[in-house]
């Protein structure tokens, strides 16, 4: 008897698995990811180009905007990518050849920055910088105006990626042979002739690719330029997200994103050649050119190095939930007397609905927005994940063609994805699900290139070996795949997450008012008067950092396994 | 039993495997031996199902096999770098094919206790496979393999990986496991020396043909043609020309052969000088013996001690084994039985 049943099994199974041929399952891979890029991302792409070249597009005054605006995006980006190089290059030598105490802290800390949503940076700031923030509040006269100066946008611009510096340019510099060094001294090469004629040479394509990579995020910050620069200041997205929002051009919007889009493009594809060349070009050694600082001159600059980054960026992300517990001024408006000092209102206020407040609902449910959001899109972004990811594992042909339209979405600007949405799908805007879409767009490439080579890593002999102990192909992914890609798996969901919780260009243009994010709502309080407002924004930003940098750690932890750096 | 006919199967347009057939009888092994890139991995791909055929078939007691996938087909399958599943134990990589199977627990632990005591490793059911040494892996892949008893059992280089004398026990084990099983197996291999000793039936693969199939006995004393020769390592394969009925002229001399086909004048003939077989050490050519039959000569170049026997090179490129070491520079003639191959 057992053995009819299993022989209809075998027919069934044969019917459901052996049919279908290679091209059949490779088109059954690419089905769900590459419908949903269609119409959530091509579609609307194709109406912002439509747009674009519409004649009443091209008139006298857009054109000066985007002049304008792509004039200082280029000039911004420039300065940015130039102070960022500044700070990250004695930073790179310090950790590439120098070993001292709290080091992997060290340079763990500075990492943290770069994971962080925008409005958390641009909030750490202000609570340090800020008119209401530390400095001003406790030495009203030795501070100057930073809020609203171009000055505040390059120095948040350079704690968010001067990490890329170090890591980078950092890796390459430990990685290189010091023989070569010794060589050039034996032959007769004074320090700085060695640096000049050896060193930097050597390094010149990974500092090439680090400089441009820090470009690029610097030419497409939006948070930053719109919280810290107070809307004196217009970079293209910014100039993208104003002529949606607030003085509505939406032509001069479309041609902005294909500018933009363009610009972003070229660069990536710069960056992409610079990086082939990365490791061509550099001799590596196995051996370790890491040493203490044995000199004095070499000790005050590990020590005043150190400092100078520990203070730096410590500092803004300290102030924020400092702020967020003291209460430094009178709640203008709100409370008659001044009680400088600890303070739980800020937090306790988020329950409230308060009448003529911000919002129609307790400030509180935006965390809770966020975290529905995010579970939205960790679900969504692994369930287009996965199959592209198999696919992509496993490369033929299609693939090669089909990797960079998966990854394009990267390379455009999330305020450009939010105009799309309101172009292309206007009238789902009342319904809270195009936030997870825009922001599973925003993650599928990090869940994709997360899972991509785990899957790679899983030797096909296993599958084969599970397949002729009797495994079907369902059964040989949930046995050997699913089980051995957990760590991955949970790694690219965290990432998934981590995007959702602080994406701030697209949620602004997309999200409802009633269902609003913690960066919407943080953006909202720092946009209103008042003390409370500004209390109730530092919380909110605290309570974000907080849950980043739990996922930014958990990611770490699964990334490494065993002993890690911290 | 196995049966294979007529496999075709090219790659990018090169042509891997022409024209392929076989069987693999009842609880016999068959052994596939081929250089690396002679098509023997893809061909036991085929047969297990992970690949698919340009045309021809794989049958199993008469059923054709085509639309049956690899889970279905109950081959099982031992590679070289043994393929364990290192997110499992010992006892869950070898109970994998049996759950798969849906058979009940206290079978699933009755039947991988039997297949590690098959392979002698009882006390291993739960260790971890990452912490095993390639002998050990190898017998748990190979437990791994045994126990939901396939119906055919197919090897993949499956002893590469170790070394020499791990080898030779392992071989034997997996002779006595697969004559006790009964199982019929396809054992694929560089190594002549596995091959000669595992194989019920040898199949010598060269450039996506069987060039010679046989009892390993039968191959050996009558390899077939030169390449065979070569690739067996028999010994002294020259190319020469048959100026007679069984005699042949070549570079190194006239010869006298053992041969059962004629041969017209002026044939192109390859023979072989196997290098132990009734050979005997001269003294240098005399005038007496300047006709003697099948005898060689030249000088000492080169004396390898091999423990019983000392491998002698000649200056003419020539090799022998003798039982005595003569002197480096020494001129000797040797006695030699020449073998026709085509």
């Amino acid at each position: 008897m057992n053995q009819t049943v299993s022989h209809r099994d075998t027919e069934t199974q044969r019917l459901l698995n052996f049919s279908v041929s290679l091209w059949q399952k490779r088109f059954l891979f690419w089905l769900l990811p590459l419908s949903f890029l269609l119409i959530f991302f091509f579609f609307p792409l194709s109406r912002i180009l439509i747009l674009t070249f519409d004649a009443s597009t091209f008139t006298l005054e857009n054109l000066r905007i985007a002049i304008n605006a792509l004039g200082f995006t280029f000039y911004q980006a420039t300065l940015s990518t130039l102070l960022t190089l500044l700070l990250g290059l004695p930073a790179a030598y310090l950790f590439a050849r120098y070993d001292f105490r709290g080091k992997s802290l060290l340079r763990a800390l500075i990492a943290v920055p770069f994971m962080l949503p925008t409005v958390v940076v641009a909030a750490g700031f202000n609570a340090l910088l800020g008119p209401r923030g530390l400095l001003h509040t406790l030495f009203p006269v030795a501070s100057l105006p930073f809020i609203g100066t171009l000055t505040a946008i390059l120095v948040a611009h350079v704690f968010y990626n001067a990490t890329i510096i170090i890591r980078v340019v950092g890796n390459t510099l430990s990685g290189l042979d010091p023989k070569m060094e010794q060589a050039a001294r034996s032959l007769g090469a004074n320090p700085f002739r060695v640096w000049w004629n050896v060193v930097l040479p050597l390094l010149r394509p990974s500092l090439f690719a680090a400089s441009l990579l820090v470009f690029l995020f610097d030419f497409t910050s939006f948070g930053v330029i719109l919280l810290l620069g107070a809307s004196r200041f217009s970079t293209l997205e910014v100039e993208i997200y104003l002529r949606v929002l607030k003085l509505p051009n939406i032509p001069l919007a479309a041609l902005l994103s294909i500018v933009q889009l363009v610009c972003t493009l070229a660069f990536s594809i710069l960056y992409t050649r610079f990086t082939s060349r990365i490791f061509s070009y550099t001799p590596r050694s196995a051996k370790s050119n890491i040493r203490k600082p044995k000199t004095i001159r070499e000790k005050v600059f590990v020590i005043t190095f150190c400092l100078l980054l520990s203070a730096f960026f410590i500092l803004p992300l300290s102030a924020l939930p400092f702020r967020s517990l003291f209460r430094l001024e009178a709640d203008r408006g709100q409370r008659n007397e001044i009680q400088p000092g600890f303070t739980t209102d800020y937090y306790t206020e988020l329950f409230v609905n308060r009448r003529g407040s911000v919002f129609y609902v307790p400030p509180i449910e935006a965390t809770f927005n966020s975290l529905g959001y995010a579970s939205a899109t960790v679900a969504l972004s692994l369930l287009l994940g996965f199959p592209a990811a198999f696919a992509l594992a496993k490369p033929t042909r299609l693939e090669k063609i089909l990797d960079p339209l998966i990854m394009l979405p990267l390379g455009s600007s999330t305020v450009m994805l939010g105009l799309g949405f309101i172009i292309s799908y206007g009238a789902w805007l009342t319904s809270p699900f195009l936030v997870p879409v825009a922001h599973t767009l925003v993650a599928l490439p990090f869940v994709i290139r997360t899972l991509q080579p785990a899957i790679a890593s899983i030797p096909q002999r296993l599958r084969q070996a599970a397949s002729s102990l009797g495994a079907s192909p369902f059964q040989v992914w949930k046995t050997i795949d699913l089980p051995i890609l957990r760590r991955a798996t949970l790694a690219a969901g965290t990432f998934a997450f981590t995007i959702s919780l602080g994406e701030f260009g697209a949620t602004l243009l997309i999200s409802r008012p009633e269902y609003p994010t913690i960066p919407v709502a943080i953006e909202r309080f720092l946009s209103q008067p008042g003390g409370l407002n500004y209390g109730q924004a530092m919380a909110m930003a605290t309570i974000l950092m907080t849950l980043t940098t739990l996922s930014i750690l958990l990611i770490e932890k699964l990334r490494l396994p065993g002993a890690g750096e911290f | 039993m196995l049966e294979v006919r007529n496999l075709f199967k090219s790659y990018d347009g090169k042509p891997l495997l022409k024209d392929i057939s076989f069987q693999v009888g009842v609880g016999k092994t068959v052994c596939l031996l081929g250089a690396s890139g002679s098509g023997k991995s893809t061909l036991l791909k085929i047969v297990a199902g992970l690949e698919s055929p340009d045309s021809g078939s794989v049958l199993f007691d008469g059923h054709d096999l085509a639309n049956t996938p690899p889970h279905l087909r109950d081959f099982g399958l031992v590679f070289q770098d043994y393929a364990l599943f290192p997110h499992l134990d010992v006892y869950d990589n070898v109970a994998f094919g049996l759950k798969m199977r849906r058979m009940n627990q206290d079978e699933i632990a009755q039947r991988v206790a039997n297949s590690l005591e098959m392979v002698n490793l009882t006390e291993f059911e739960k260790r971890q496979v990452t912490d095993l040494s390639g002998g050990e892996q190898q017998r748990i892949a190979l437990a791994r393999a045994l126990a939901p008893r396939p119906r055919l059992l197919m090897f993949d280089e499956p002893l590469g990986a170790l070394d020499r004398t791990l080898r030779e026990d392992l071989l034997n084990e997996l002779r006595k496991i697969l004559h006790q099983t009964q199982i019929p197996a396809i054992y694929v291999t560089h190594d002549q020396e596995e091959a000669f000793a595992i194989a019920d039936r040898l199949l010598i693969l060269h450039d996506g043909i069987i060039v010679r199939e046989g009892h390993p006995a039968d191959v050996w004393s009558n390899p077939g043609s030169a390449f065979v020769a070569r690739f067996l390592g028999l010994g002294n394969v020259m190319e020469g020309k048959a100026i007679g009925n069984k005699k042949v002229e070549t570079a190194f001399g006239t010869f006298r052969i053992d041969c059962v086909h004629t041969h017209q004048k002026g044939d192109k003939v390859h023979v072989l000088v196997r290098p132990l077989t009734r050979v005997e050490r001269s003294e240098p050519l005399g005038e007496g013996r300047r006709n003697a039959v099948n005898l060689i000569q030249g000088i000492v170049t080169d004396i390898l001690f091999q423990q019983e026997r000392f491998k002698v090179t000649l200056d003419n490129g020539l090799y022998f084994y003798l039982s005595e070491s003569p002197k480096i520079g020494e001129k000797i003639a040797v006695q030699v039985k020449v073998e026709c191959l085509t």
